[in-house]
């Protein structure tokens, strides 16, 4: 996968997360995925054409993804809800949004599906292109959440 | 131009928790008097049927896309002068053409703070 698509995923999370939610994610160190399952409790997943064919997961943590709703909302929120679902498909669309205005400042235009939000213990994300993914993870005070990518080769 | 923070606000989003977090930016900076639409035929359908002194919308949306919303609003010789944020996702050049062209009064990308919003109608009714 190039790595030219990892850091604008990257920087769209912290953006996104610090603007809306207040929350600053801490992002460690990148890896390769070879399995469909997700790493949090609720995922949102975009698919993405263009430039390059792939997809792009935001898989949270509970504790994480309610820290940042409850926030985003400016209410008190303890389950895992329509709201949160609804939240996680918005937050999928806006970091793809961040992405891609800083890939098409690289001379790689993508465009966005509309993200499909999935929940519940094991559930699993599949990726347009097959995989392994990439995958970046982040801290956050209230749990973990990774952004998970699989972006096949650009088009000469 | 003073801004009337009692003015009626029609926000229009697909999204209701986008709707929400719209709501609670503005409350924060001080608007209150707020009413929803869910995509661009319900909210000409408000636009219709209520007195709104200004317009935020989503430009993604099914049934009637915000672009679409805006483009209905100036050609009604009622509705024409509503000033019209729109909010989008996307930060691409030829979209920002696009809707200045159909004639919106300001333009603001997601994600943004209470502040960043705060400035955007700050401009708009700077100019009106």
């Amino acid at each position: 996968m190039d790595v030219r698509f990892i850091n604008p995923f990257l920087e769209g999370t912290v953006s996104v997360l610090k603007t809306m939610a207040f929350v600053e994610p801490r992002p460690g160190k990148p890896y390769l995925k070879k399995d469909a399952l997700a790493k949090g409790d609720v995922s949102g997943i975009i698919g993405l054409t263009g430039a390059a064919s792939g997809s792009m997961a935001l898989s949270f943590s509970k504790g994480c993804i309610l820290k940042i709703v409850s926030n985003m909302l400016g209410e008190d929120i303890k389950e895992i809800n329509s709201d949160i679902r609804d939240a996680v498909g918005e937050i999928t669309n806006m970091v793809s949004g961040v992405a891609r205005q800083k890939l098409e400042a690289l001379g790689l235009n993508l465009t966005a599906a509309i993200p499909t939000v999935v929940a519940g213990k094991d559930h699993t994300i599949t990726h347009v292109m097959g995989g392994p993914s990439i995958v970046i993870p982040f801290e956050t005070d209230t749990g973990p959440l990774v952004v998970d990518i699989c972006i096949g080769e650009p088009k000469k | 131009m003073d801004i009337d923070k009692n003015m009626k606000i029609l926000v229009v989003d697909d999204f209701a928790t986008m709707r929400k977090v719209i709501k609670n930016l503005l409350k924060q900076i001080g608007f209150e008097n707020i009413t929803e639409a869910e995509d661009g035929t319900s909210a000409l359908r408000t636009l219709k049927s209520q007195e709104i002194d200004f317009v935020i919308s989503d430009w993604n949306m099914p049934n009637m896309s915000g672009i679409e919303l805006l483009k209905a609003v100036r050609a009604d010789d009622d509705l024409k002068s509503v000033p019209f944020l729109m909010v989008t996702a996307e930060a691409l050049k030829e979209n920002v053409v696009i809707a200045v062209k159909a004639g919106v009064n300001n333009y603001v990308v997601k994600p943004f703070t209470a502040e960043v919003l705060s400035e955007k109608i700050e401009k708009i009714f700077e100019k009106l």
